[in-house]
């Protein structure tokens, strides 16, 4: 008895299933792209991105780029896009600088310090993140005194329950003054922003810290103590030995971290930020009721940012790799 | 898990899963079949729909989800009432969820034409205002130029804010919250100078506020917000129930007839009356239902008086005038046509 598939390539059956798979999922798509659209002329919802011409309508109390209430629904997008960027960028930057900061801590000979790193790490990270922007928004930011009893602080800076205020050579006038209803002047730091980033940078900075300590105790002893062996302090071991190889085992779950971070900043509208969903998949959606577009498109975005944090790793990650020789 | 994958769930589950309510067959059959009604209503808007102290809900928009359930069901009502927020209602009742939004919603030409959604009649005519605290001593809208303004995401509101203060040539800036709570809070706390909705929503709002007499409402209306009941396109018979049942408490409420009082009118001798009760005439079988369901919705809630009395009036501790929503006979809008 002659097997009639003997002959058959095992490659080209495994490239075959695989194409198959395709197929399959492309027509499952298909099929329910062809039913939502179908259901949706049904109920004579309306459907296609025409209505990212149309005027917006709305005002948004934090725009990068110019916008006005005149302008079309995709000026809108891009400045939720823009919001969520800043957002996600300050986010990054800061916890990153203090997580490192926290994961040294926690390894410290100091015991207090070790110890409180401690406390930090498992209070922030075990509960939610939206609870900790509500304490940080209601709790203590409009908490801060009105306008008129603005905080002053040394440098021209106003702080007060309506945000913080810088002075700014392009502001009108650049120095802060205060005002009949709000502050004039300077550059207005609204507390919406202050929020949501001190609550992305606290509660990722608690991960980010476990991370670079675990990092930092991937190295083995011996690294340490023969660098103390050559000469070197404490802090040049840290840096020009340990450090370096920590890295290795840091910046892949830090990718996660950031990508983490990015996401979260959807949170944003429990706390008034104008953020991406705020703005795009919320008011937009809304007002024009286009549910699958206008969350197809936002994921679009989220998927991008992602993938971008995920490559911008990858080539750190690649920089960091241990050369073999 | 985070807002959006949630969001995106959410909407994947209504596009792609059929959504056949609407075109299968008439939604009252469903509700039948079903044995009880789904309502979308607000979260918690006192006089409107917000659960009382034994978590029953109460207000104008529950008594109107009570009322359509009294005309179908008869005297054992069953009704799920399924709380949404502003943002999510309308997918609540494309995705069939619920079978009749009764949300202090206003009616607009683009949400009744492009979104799947009709509406039929207005069952409390509002208009958005300001509240603002008496501290700042603020008298007229027009004073709040450079003021920040809370406001709730997802609602007319935000657009007719903008509006009033681009026709008035003021700048301003505004603050936008997913829920009205978190808006308020925002407002009491004195990030915004001014919190907006509608009139209504203003002085129930004020009640959560605690010293209610630190808080004015400005004189102005700056909108017209036309507010009903809301449901699916394409089911004649479903919107007629909604409308005829607003109709019957109107109507209740022009023939005199209170939820006292309309239990026993079957002798009554004015046709208009005997019409109503259903001794005369059979105007439920055009509807889908019983001869007697005007007297069963009268029965459940008493008439449009007594509910908005109830609720909104001098009977709750809102106290609005019943200005627009006077009768028609009153110098009001609130009007029935004939049930003949």
């Amino acid at each position: 008895m002659i097997n009639p598939f003997a002959n058959f390539d095992a490659k080209r059956r495994a490239i075959a299933l695989q194409a198959a798979v395709v197929v399959v999922l492309l027509a499952l798509i298909a099929a329910a792209i062809h039913n939502a659209a179908v259901n949706l002329e049904k109920q004579n919802i309306a459907s296609g991105f025409g209505f990212l011409n149309r005027t917006a309508g709305f005002d948004i109390s934090q725009h990068l780029i110019p916008y006005k209430n005149t302008d079309t629904y995709a000026r809108a997008f891009w400045v939720g896009l823009t919001n969520t960027l800043l957002v996600a960028t300050l986010g990054i930057i800061f916890a990153t600088i203090f997580g490192f900061l926290l994961g040294i801590a926690r390894l410290s000979s100091n015991w207090l310090v070790a110890k409180l790193a401690l406390v930090y790490v498992e209070v922030v990270r075990n509960v939610p993140l939206l609870l900790w922007l509500f304490v940080i928004y209601f709790g203590v930011l409009l908490r801060l005194p009105s306008v008129a009893d603005s905080l002053h602080i040394p440098g021209g800076i106003l702080l007060n329950l309506r945000g913080l205020y810088v002075p700014w050579p392009w502001g009108t006038p650049a120095w802060p003054v205060i005002g009949a209803h709000n502050v004039e002047g300077g550059l207005a730091i609204e507390p919406e922003l202050i929020a949501l980033t001190m609550g992305l940078v606290s509660y990722t900075t608690a991960f980010i810290g476990e991370i670079v300590r675990g990092g930092i105790e991937s190295v083995s002893r011996g690294q340490g103590q023969a660098a103390r062996a050559l000469g070197l302090n404490e802090s040049q071991a840290l840096r020009h030995v340990i450090l370096p190889q920590a890295l290795r085992a840091i910046v892949p779950p830090l990718t996660n971290q950031y990508v983490n971070l990015a996401k979260n900043s959807s949170l944003a509208v429990a706390v008034g930020y104008p953020d991406l969903v705020s703005v795009f998949a919320g008011t937009i959606l809304n007002h024009t009721n286009q549910a699958v577009e206008t969350i197809a498109i936002t994921m679009a975005v989220y998927l991008v940012i992602s993938l971008s944090i995920s490559a911008a790793m990858s080539a750190l990650d690649a920089r960091v790799a241990l050369e073999e020789r | 898990m985070n807002r959006i994958t949630l969001l995106a769930l959410a909407i994947i589950a209504t596009a792609v899963i059929s959504i056949s309510p609407a075109s299968a067959g008439p939604t009252l059959d469903a509700v039948r079949a079903r044995g009880t009604l789904n309502c979308g209503v607000n979260l918690g808007l006192a006089g409107f729909s917000a659960p009382d102290d034994k978590g029953d809900w109460t207000g104008l928009d529950a008594d109107f989800c009570r009322a359509v359930a009294a005309a179908i069901f008869g005297d054992k009502p069953k009704i799920k009432f399924v709380p949404l927020a502003a943002k999510e209602r309308f997918t609540a009742l494309q995705s069939g969820e619920i079978d009749l939004l009764s949300r202090n919603t206003t009616w607009t030409m683009s949400r009744d034409t492009t979104q799947g959604l009709t509406f039929s009649v207005v069952n409390y005519y509002d208009g958005q205002g300001f509240m603002v605290k008496k501290a700042a001593g603020i008298a007229s809208a027009k004073d709040l130029k450079g003021a920040t303004v809370c406001v709730q995401s997802g609602t007319t509101t935000e657009l007719n804010l903008a509006d009033y203060f681009r026709t008035n040539n003021l700048d301003y800036r505004v603050i936008v919250f997913e829920k009205q709570d978190e808006s308020l809070a925002a407002y009491n706390a004195g990030r915004c100078d001014a919190f907006t909705t509608d009139a209504s929503g203003l002085y129930a709002e004020r009640l959560k506020l605690g010293a209610v007499d630190d808080h004015i409402v400005l004189p102005e209306i700056i909108s017209k917000e036309p507010l009903g009941p809301a449901v699916r396109q394409g089911d004649e018979q479903w919107s007629n129930i909604i409308r005829w049942t607003q109709f019957a408490l109107v109507g209740a409420e022009e023939l005199g007839l209170t939820q006292a009082n309309v239990s026993d009118q079957a002798n009554a001798a004015n046709p208009e009356i005997r019409r109503f009760v259903g001794a005369e005439g059979d105007f439920g079988k055009g509807i889908g239902l019983q001869k007697d369901w005007a007297v069963q919705v009268v029965r459940a809630v008493g008439n449009y008086g007594e509910s908005f009395e109830r609720n909104l009036g001098s009977g709750s501790r809102i106290k609005i005038a019943r200005g627009l929503n006077r009768l028609w006979t009153q110098g009001g809008l609130q009007y029935a046509p004939p049930i003949r």
